[in-house]
């Protein structure tokens, strides 16, 4: 597999990262560098192998579904570059 | 009276605990010699009111009997936990201006036992290299330098202003994170003593996410038994974090018995590689031999998919860290450019607040994830992660330590590797497949290559069992008699 052009855009705009039209050859080449390499893990044979979802052996806990916490929305915003009266303020989305 | 700032933590707990002297000298000793060692640029945020304040009331703690495990100590704080009203930046410009509101887990419990703050340490941005050259606030410097070279050296990564401060006596230890080596390969570069725990030992909560399956905190200090207490103090139970194991912290310093014989230590025949550098695998056989002399017996072991692990690291995590970082937005914290619209405005800002490793990662990892390659990367690589953790279990049947060389070669200088993503990926061949794992590793100061600068071994353990991995550590750090100090060529 090898990333052309017009995947590296479509790549970037699913991660939302501005990439300039003239960079998009050179990044083109980085990755598939790095992804020809990864390519050696077809080498390991993996049938009937399950993919490790959890590092520990552990069970995830249960707790009781309660409110424990909250009510701080002012600590919450308090690092937003732009908001108003306890929320977050983005550009205008519905015209 | 004796340079305080040469002092392990160990020697200066017992100093304060004998009226020696007080947290407020030993913390002035750092903060001038944090202050005269700025060409390092070792950290970001310097606190030194916050670490005067912290001595004067540990002295008061002290003078009432009630002295935590680390009461006193000044220590730099990696720049990816958060501080409460201490900025936090990741070492990326994306986190500009950015105060927790909150304490991280591991550094409140550092708090909560009587370390000091001396200031926030830098590092690699997002904790994404191996050499701290990818941090917004430029690069940090390795206090070591080839004999007879002033070119300078890189630290290592990603925690490299963690390593820095303790190597050049800056701070006597500091926080590191490991996510596939960010904790001992700097450690092994800097020669000092760096222990990656195993995870879920240390709480992840209010540490800035990297690869969250990965990412495991751990102690940078000067001697093993530093690193023990040090531990002690981090670890422990944390309902804030799912992947927090609720278990004892053991009295990691009683592991410290010198006494290694009848312990079955592994060698693993595949990290034996192709054009080894020769130092290193004389290295190597010089740890055999130190183990053999302490009377533990040598098994030979195989780990056959070794060769695997970095390729599935450099898929799982930069998968995970596409799916941590979609939080910078421009919303929420830190920087925002605005665009044309919202969509635009999440692209500009994620453009100019991240530097080009990082983005290199975030495209690997969304192509990984995105809809028609999921299996053939993620979900492949997550098989052969199983795999390469089967290997261990298997021959941790058999033998209760690994042991390794920590890095394929001593510190390398600046631009030497920078251009060169897979040059640089190679860094963390050794230190990877235990991350992949999920084991503790620590890495040991062991001897100087033919130039001058320091090199480490690794040791291995199965999961919890950090004791032996101290135990064996301990033996191999009285063996190898690691004296040595860089000159301080740095102090202005």
């Amino acid at each position: 597999m090898s990333l052309d052009k017009a995947t590296v855009a479509k790549v970037a705009n699913l991660a939302r990262i501005k990439v300039e039209e003239k960079d998009l050859d050179h990044l083109a080449d980085e990755l598939n560098n790095i992804l020809g390499w990864i390519e050696q893990l077809g080498e390991v044979e993996t049938d009937n192998v399950e993919p490790m979802t959890s590092v520990a052996d552990m069970q995830m806990r249960w707790r009781a579904d309660q409110v424990t916490d909250g009510g701080y929305a002012d600590d919450v915003v308090a690092n937003a570059p732009s908001g108003e009266d306890g929320f977050f303020s983005v550009p205008k989305v519905i015209e | 009276m004796t340079d305080l700032t040469k002092l392990t933590v160990s020697a200066a707990l017992d100093g304060m605990a004998a009226g020696d002297f007080s947290s407020r000298e030993l913390t002035a000793a750092h903060i001038t010699a944090m202050e005269a060692s700025n060409v390092l640029n070792a950290f970001i945020t310097k606190t030194p009111e916050v670490a005067v304040e912290a001595a004067t009331a540990s002295d008061a703690r002290r003078a009432k009997g009630e002295a935590g495990l680390m009461d006193g100590i000044p220590i730099a704080m990696k720049d990816l936990f958060c501080t409460k009203g201490v900025q936090t930046t990741a070492a990326s410009h994306i986190l500009d201006g950015f105060t927790p509101k909150y304490e991280s887990t591991v550094s409140g419990n550092l708090w909560a036992e009587g370390a000091v703050m001396l200031g926030k340490a830098n590092l690699d941005e997002f904790a994404m290299g191996s050499s701290n050259e990818t941090s917004f606030y430029g690069n940090v410097i390795n206090p070591w330098r080839r004999t007879g070279d002033d070119h300078p050296m890189v630290p290592g990564g990603s925690s490299g202003g963690s390593a820095s401060s303790v190597a050049s006596f800056s701070a006597m230890a500091a926080t590191g994170t490991d996510t596939g080596g960010s904790i001992r390969q700097p450690a092994s570069f800097v020669g000092i003593v760096g222990m990656k725990p195993t995870y879920g030992r240390c709480s992840r909560w209010g540490v800035v996410a990297f690869a969250s399956s990965l990412d495991q905190a751990g102690p940078m200090t000067r001697s093993v038994r530093d690193s023990a207490i040090m531990l002690e103090a981090m670890a422990g139970f944390d309902p804030k974090d799912s992947t927090s194991v609720d278990m004892p912290v053991p009295d990691f310093q009683s592991a410290l018995s010198g006494d290694i014989r009848g312990l079955r230590i592994g060698i693993p025949k595949e990290y034996q590689l192709d054009g080894m550098n020769p130092e290193i695998q004389a290295l190597w056989d010089q740890g055999i031999d130190w183990m053999k002399a302490a009377g533990a017996e040598i098994v030979n072991i195989s780990l056959p998919n070794t060769k695997y692990a970095l390729p599935a690291y450099y898929i799982i995590a930069p998968a995970e860290a596409s799916s941590n970082l979609a939080r910078y937005d421009g919303v929420r914290f830190g920087l925002r450019v605005e665009g044309e619209d919202l969509n635009d405005m999440y692209a500009s800002t994620r453009a100019e607040g991240f530097g080009d490793e990082v983005k290199r990662r975030l495209l690997i990892g969304t192509y990984a994830l995105s809809a028609g390659y999921y299996d053939a990367y993620y979900l492949k690589a997550q098989k052969v992660r199983t795999r390469i953790a089967d290997d261990f279990k298997q021959a941790f049947q058999n033998i209760d330590a690994i042991l390794t060389p920590t890095t394929p070669s001593a510190a390398f200088g600046f631009g030497e590797k920078s251009d060169d993503p897979l040059a640089m990926y190679l860094n963390d061949v050794f230190t990877v497949p235990a991350s992949l794992a999920g084991l503790p590793g620590i890495s040991v100061p062991a001897g100087l290559s033919a130039d001058g600068l320091p090199l480490g071994l690794q040791v291995l353990a199965k999961p919890f069992d950090e004791e032996t991995l101290f135990k064996v550590a301990g033996v191999l750090e009285t063996a190898a008699e690691f004296t040595a100090t860089p000159d301080d060529w740095w102090r202005g």
